[in-house]
C-alpha cells in the first residue's frame, strides 16, 4: 500500500509529505499498523536512518499481522519499544520527545490520528515543525473534536457521526488544528434538530 | 457628550436596542452597490469623522456596560474563550497599557489612568472598577493583563505573535465572534485560521493582507470593516454554542425580518505593540435590525442591492443563505433604483 494522495482541501488541512532519509542523524520514530511499512521504506531507501532511532510500534489494528513487527526489529533501530496502543504507548514517547536532543529527527507514519496526536505531543515538547516527517498509511478515519463539548472521537469514518461524549449530531469539517491533532466537528442539526443527513463514508 | 448606557441583554428577550444617534453613528459597511472580499485598509487613529465610530481609538457608544456584562456571562460558562499562551504575557500587558492610555485620553469624563512609575491607578466609571497595580507585576491583578483589560474593551480581541514572517494567534478574548472558535484556532498562523473563507485566498487577498500587517509600525494604526448577518441581536454567535442559537436562524418570516435580522458590522483595527512586538487585532462587532437600517434611505437602497447580488458562496459561507430571499424581498421595497452617492456615510 502507498502513501495517500488526498483530494484537494483547505489550507488548515494537513498534507503528509511522506518520510524522506536524513541520514544518520538522532531520531525517532513513532508507527501504527500499516505505518509500519512506511519505516520499512524508509529504511530501505537509506539504511543508515535506523542506527540511531528510537522506533515506537503500535501492531494494533493492521492487517500486516505480527511479521511487520519483527521485520521493523529486525531493520535494527538503536531501541525498539511495542504498545498495544498509542494511548498505552504515550508515556513512553513523550518521555522519549523529553530527552530528545537539538537536531532530532522525528518520522511518523500511520492513520491520521495517530499522525495528529504525536505530531501535537512532539510540537508542544518544543521540536519544530521542519524536524518532523510525516506519511498516512491505513484507513481515512479522522480524529474530530467536537466544537461544542470538546471531547475528541477518535477513527470517525463517517459524516455525519454521533460525538462519543455528548451525543451531538456532528459533520466533518477540513478544518484542522495542528495543537489539537483533530478536525473540527460541529453540530450538523443545529438549526433544525432531529434533521440528520444519511452518514456518507469518509474519503480521502 | 455624556453618554447614557442602555441596560439591555444580548441573549434570552434580546431587549437589545439602537438610540437614534446609535442608528445614525452605524458603520456601514458597503462604499459601493456591490460587494466583493479585497485588502480594504485604510489609516485608523485619532481624528475620525466627528461623531462617528471612527472618531476615538477604541469607541466606546451606549452598548459598553451591557456588553461588558454579556461577555462575563459567556467566560462564566465557557472560559476557554479567553486563552493566552505562555509567551504572550508581555503582549498582554502591551494591550492593557494601549487601551487603558487611549481611553484615559480620548475619554477623560469615563476612564482615568494614573502613572507614578511602574505603579498605575486605574479608574473606570461607567463599570465602577478603582484598580491600583504594578505594570508588569501579574499578582497585583485579578487576572492576567489581556483578560483584564479586555473585560472592560467592548469587541473580541486577537493578539497575533509575529515571527518566521506570520502571524500567528496565539492570545485572544473572544465572545462575539461571527461563528469562529478561539480554542480551535489558537497557535494557527494566518493562513492556517483564514483556511474557511472562500475565494480569498484564490485571489491573493490573505497573501497581500499579511504582508501588509507584518509592516505596521507602532504609532500607525489601521483598520478594516467586516459584515455579516445575525438573527437576533446575538453576541455570542460562536461555534460552541451553535446548537443552541442554530434554531434561532430558522424563525425569519417576511413579517418579522425587519426587526429580527440584524446587519452586523465589524470594526477591525490593527495595533502594532511597543514591547512584544505583537500585533493586536480588535474586532469590534456593532449590531442594527434592517428596520432601523432602512431609515437611511441610501443604506436601504445599497443593501438591497449588495444582497441581492451578492455571489452564493459569500452568502453560504456567512452562514445568511437561507434567509436571504426573505431578506432581499423586504429591503426591495425600499429601493426606488436610484443612483447612490460615494463612501458609506448617509447623505444628509
Ligand atoms: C491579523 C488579524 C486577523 C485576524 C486575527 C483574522 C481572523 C479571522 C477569522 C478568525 C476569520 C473567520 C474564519 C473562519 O471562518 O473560521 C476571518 C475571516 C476573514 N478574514 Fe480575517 N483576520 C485578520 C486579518 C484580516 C485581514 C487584514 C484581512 C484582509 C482582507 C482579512 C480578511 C478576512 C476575510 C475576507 C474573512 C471572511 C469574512 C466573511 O466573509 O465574513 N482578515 N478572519
Amino acid at each position: 500500500m502507498r502513501a495517500t494522495e488526498f483530494s484537494p482541501s483547505i489550507p488548515s488541512r494537513p498534507v503528509y509529505g511522506g518520510l524522506h532519509p536524513h541520514g544518520a542523524l538522532p531520531s525517532l520514530m513513532l508507527a501504527e499498523g500499516a505505518g509500519g511499512e512506511a519505516l520499512a521504506d524508509l529504511a530501505q531507501a537509506d539504511p543508515s536512518v535506523m542506527r540511531h532511532a528510537h522506533l515506537f510500534y503500535v501492531p494494533a489494528g493492521a492487517a500486516t499481522g505480527p511479521d511487520l513487527a519483527v521485520r521493523l526489529r529486525a531493520l535494527g533501530p538503536a531501541s525498539y519499544v511495542e504498545g498495544p496502543s498509542y494511548a498505552a504507548l504515550r508515556p513512553r514517547f513523550a518521555r522519549a520527545l523529553a530527552d530528545a536532543h537539538m537536531g532530532t529527527r522525528l518520522y511518523l507514519a500511520g492513520s491520521e490520528g495517530l499522525i495528529g496526536q504525536a505530531m501535537a505531543e512532539a510540537l508542544a515538547a518544543g521540536l519544530p515543525l521542519e524536524a518532523i516527517d510525516a506519511e498516512h498509511r491505513g484507513g481515512f478515519a479522522r480524529r474530530v473534536q467536537c466544537v461544542h463539548c470538546k471531547g475528541i472521537t477518535e477513527n470517525v469514518a463517517t459524516d455525519p457521526f454521533t460525538c462519543s461524549h455528548c451525543g451531538l449530531n456532528l459533520f466533518v469539517r477540513d478544518h484542522y488544528s495542528r495543537r489539537i491533532g483533530a478536525f473540527q466537528g460541529v453540530c450538523v442539526d443545529a438549526e433544525t434538530p432531529g434533521i440528520v443527513p444519511e452518514p456518507q463514508e469518509i474519503k480521502p | 457628550m455624556t453618554i447614557r448606557f442602555n441596560d439591555e441583554t444580548f441573549r434570552d428577550d434580546y431587549s437589545f436596542r439602537n438610540s437614534a444617534t446609535a442608528i445614525r453613528r452605524f458603520p456601514f459597511p458597503f462604499d459601493k452597490d456591490d460587494y466583493m472580499y479585497s485588502v480594504n485598509m485604510e489609516p485608523h487613529g485619532t481624528g475620525g469623522r466627528a461623531g462617528s465610530v471612527f472618531e476615538k481609538r477604541f469607541d466606546v457608544d451606549e452598548h459598553y456596560v451591557a456588553e461588558m456584562r454579556d461577555r462575563a456571562i459567556t467566560l462564566a460558562g465557557d472560559p476557554l474563550r479567553c486563552q493566552s499562551l505562555p509567551h504572550m504575557e508581555l503582549a498582554g500587558w502591551d494591550l492593557l497599557e494601549l487601551i487603558m492610555q487611549c481611553k484615559a485620553e480620548d475619554y477623560p469624563d469615563l476612564f482615568q489612568l494614573h502613572r507614578d512609575g511602574d505603579r498605575w491607578h486605574w479608574i473606570n466609571r461607567p463599570l465602577g472598577i478603582e484598580q491600583r497595580f504594578t505594570f508588569l507585576d501579574p499578582t497585583t491583578l485579578p487576572c492576567g493583563p489581556m483578560e483584564y483589560i479586555t473585560r472592560q474593551a467592548q469587541g473580541d480581541f486577537a493578539v497575533l505573535d509575529q515571527r518566521e514572517n506570520n502571524l500567528w494567534m496565539d492570545a485572544g478574548m473572544v465572545t462575539s465572534q461571527a461563528d469562529w472558535s478561539l480554542d480551535f484556532d489558537i497557535g494557527m498562523n494566518f493562513f492556517e485560521w483564514h483556511a474557511p473563507v472562500p475565494k480569498a485566498a484564490e485571489m491573493g487577498i490573505f497573501q497581500r493582507a499579511l504582508k501588509f500587517l507584518l509592516a505596521i509600525p507602532q504609532g500607525a494604526p489601521s483598520r478594516r470593516l467586516n459584515w455579516t448577518m445575525t438573527v437576533n441581536p446575538r453576541l455570542d454567535t460562536s461555534p460552541e454554542n451553535y446548537h443552541l442559537w442554530g434554531p434561532e436562524k430558522r424563525t425569519i418570516t417576511p413579517e418579522n425580518v425587519g426587526a429580527k435580522q440584524y446587519l452586523r458590522v465589524e470594526l477591525q483595527s490593527f495595533w502594532r505593540l511597543p514591547r512584544s512586538n505583537a500585533l493586536a487585532f480588535p474586532i469590534r462587532c456593532y449590531l442594527i435590525a434592517l428596520e432601523d437600517l432602512v431609515t437611511v434611505p441610501k443604506w436601504a437602497r445599497r443593501l438591497h442591492r449588495v444582497i441581492r447580488d451578492l455571489p452564493d458562496e459569500l452568502a453560504e459561507y456567512k452562514g445568511f443563505a437561507v434567509n436571504r430571499p426573505i431578506i432581499i424581498d423586504y429591503l426591495a421595497q425600499f429601493d426606488d433604483g436610484k443612483p447612490t452617492s460615494p463612501g458609506i456615510f448617509p447623505d444628509d
